[in-house]
């Protein structure tokens, strides 16, 4: 029973945490247009800064990252960071995109939350995109000679793909 | 003895083995790279992919419909919880309210579900580390659950039972009757799994104090389900974001903090009985009404993001729904629960033997299918 009563902290609104956040790195972008959570658009030089500023800060504390996707917007390739605090139970999303796609490239997040390195390896193996310092970067479901990056939006693959 | 081997040349040597594709302890196509030295692990590194089927890629092409009985082949012992994760997500997105008849039975149906999966993972549990018949008590005991399944869902495993706005049919006359019985059978059977496999003493040599993971360590590696809270992260979805009729039933999370095979091994022993417990707070009431709202033949979701999560038998399953607003997904997610559950099985297992390794990953009960999709 005691270990229910731990974790009643309070949560921050998202309001307060666009205030706190806003001021640790210029040029983000906040926005709750169409989604339930407040979401944060990085660029990808500012990831890995906001990312453990995220983590470290004591009113934030977002220590679990329960969901690492790979979103191909078309122009863009990117990642979207699902993140909750096991402490205050609040929840944020951080995006990030590049527009480089023969050479997509963003910072790894692995060395701050350790669920990061096969979710990282899932997304270059679908959506190509090289992840920066990450300790194993290869493909995790697909064999190494596989030509291409499926889940991506101009993915062609004649045989294997059923197009309505 | 020491200095002759010290003087002579003998030496050891890290090399490698193959555990699986076709091992019985990864019940699936899950092969490991093991690094041992002698019989001590080095390093484990899970080789994934034989049945991948890129349910998301071929979710962009489907109906939100269509994406329902695809979620059931991810992982196939929590079929009617994924279900009802897409079903959430869509219903959600769509603002549309389904009848109270709804919420419970899904509750219900979920909670049998959690129960007959997890009396699977006793059986083969036993079966990892020796005890054979674990194995037949726990079929006999989901066996009735999946005839339960049969009647008013039409199917044993994958039961495809939702669908956005309701249920597919109303619960067969039969169900309640037998719900009831079984939880009165199984109420009877439960002990028995205590008195035959978890006091025993080398069941209980093979899993205190094996596989250590710390509650840092589980919210780090994203683990959830009966995993992290063996380990003392309380992380239940049922209780931290309620769903359906969870928000109208007592029941206590299963919470135990010795992060050890024998800790998530009684977190999961203690869910069956709080799934009864559920289930019996529920059966005498299933609200009357309808057994769906109508929607639309062609459901499309507003532009937007949506993110719904559930908890499965084996933890956390989201689902990360990106619309355009047409009527199939511009991109959707499913976040499994049991890839994240399986990255930290290097963890727990480097420096123990190759039997503890079985042992441990008995108590993270990978299905291949949900690791894959």
């Amino acid at each position: 029973m005691d270990l229910m009563k731990v974790n009643k902290t309070e949560c921050m609104t998202n309001e307060a945490l666009q205030n706190l956040i806003s001021n640790w790195i210029p040029e983000l972008t906040f926005t709750e247009e169409g989604s339930q959570y407040l979401n944060i658009i990085v660029k990808p030089e500012h990831l890995h800064q906001l990312m453990s500023q995220l983590k470290s800060n004591n009113d934030t504390s977002f220590d679990y990252l329960f969901c690492l996707s790979g979103v191909d917007w078309g122009k863009e390739l990117g990642v979207v960071y699902h993140l909750e605090s096991t402490t205050y139970r609040h929840t944020i999303v951080v995006k990030t995109q590049t527009t480089d796609r023969e050479n997509p490239t963003i910072d790894s997040v692995c060395d701050i939350w350790k669920t990061a390195e096969f979710h990282e390896r899932e997304v270059f193996d679908f959506f190509g995109i090289t992840f920066n310092n990450h300790p194993n970067l290869k493909r995790l479901f697909l064999t190494d000679e596989w030509d291409g990056f499926p889940l991506r939006k101009d993915y062609v693959d004649e045989i294997n793909m059923i197009i309505k | 003895m020491d200095t002759t081997i010290e003087n002579s040349n003998l030496k050891s040597e890290e090399y490698f083995i193959n555990m699986g594709p076709q091992h019985p302890a990864t019940h699936g196509v899950l092969r490991l790279l093991l690094t041992i030295d002698g019989e001590i692990i080095k390093k484990v590194e899970p080789d994934l992919g034989y049945i991948h089927r890129s349910i998301e890629k071929m979710s962009e092409r489907d109906s939100y419909q269509q994406i329902v009985h695809l979620t059931d082949r991810m992982d196939y012992l929590s079929s009617h919880i994924n279900n009802e994760a897409v079903c959430l997500t869509v219903e959600n997105a769509l603002q549309l309210e389904v009848p109270e008849r709804v919420k419970v039975i899904r509750t219900i149906i979920s909670e049998l579900t959690r129960i007959a999966s997890h009396c699977l993972w006793w059986g083969v549990m036993g079966m990892d580390v020796g005890a054979l018949t674990s194995y037949f008590y726990g079929f006999r005991d989901r066996e009735m659950i999946n005839d339960i399944f049969e009647e008013t869902c039409g199917a044993r495993l994958t039961m495809n039972y939702n669908l956005p706005g309701g249920l597919m049919y109303d619960i067969h006359p039969n169900f309640v009757k037998r719900t009831k019985d079984f939880i009165a059978h199984f109420k009877t059977k439960l002990p028995e799994y205590d008195r035959l496999l978890t006091g025993n003493v080398i069941f209980q040599k093979r899993m205190k104090g094996v596989g250590i993971l710390t509650k840092e360590d589980a919210i780090s590696f994203g683990a959830s389900g009966p995993v992290a809270r063996g380990s003392g992260y309380s992380c239940d979805v049922r209780k931290h974001h309620p769903y359906s009729a969870y928000k109208n039933v007592s029941f206590t999370e299963s919470l135990k903090t010795a992060g050890d095979s024998l800790a998530r091994y009684e977190v999961r022993i203690q869910e069956m009985w709080e799934s009864m417990s559920i289930i019996e707070q529920l059966i005498d009431n299933i609200p009357e009404g309808d057994y769906k709202v109508a929607t639309k033949a062609v459901i499309k979701l507003p532009k937007g993001e949506f993110y719904q999560k559930v908890e499965t038998a084996r933890g956390e399953l989201g689902v990360y729904i990106i619309s355009t607003g047409t009527k199939n997904p511009y991109r959707i997610k499913f976040r499994s629960p049991g890839l994240s559950n399986l990255s930290l099985l290097n963890h727990i297992a480097v420096g123990g033997k190759i039997g503890d390794l079985v042992a441990s990953m008995a108590t993270l009960d990978l299905v291949i299918p949900d690791i894959d999709r």
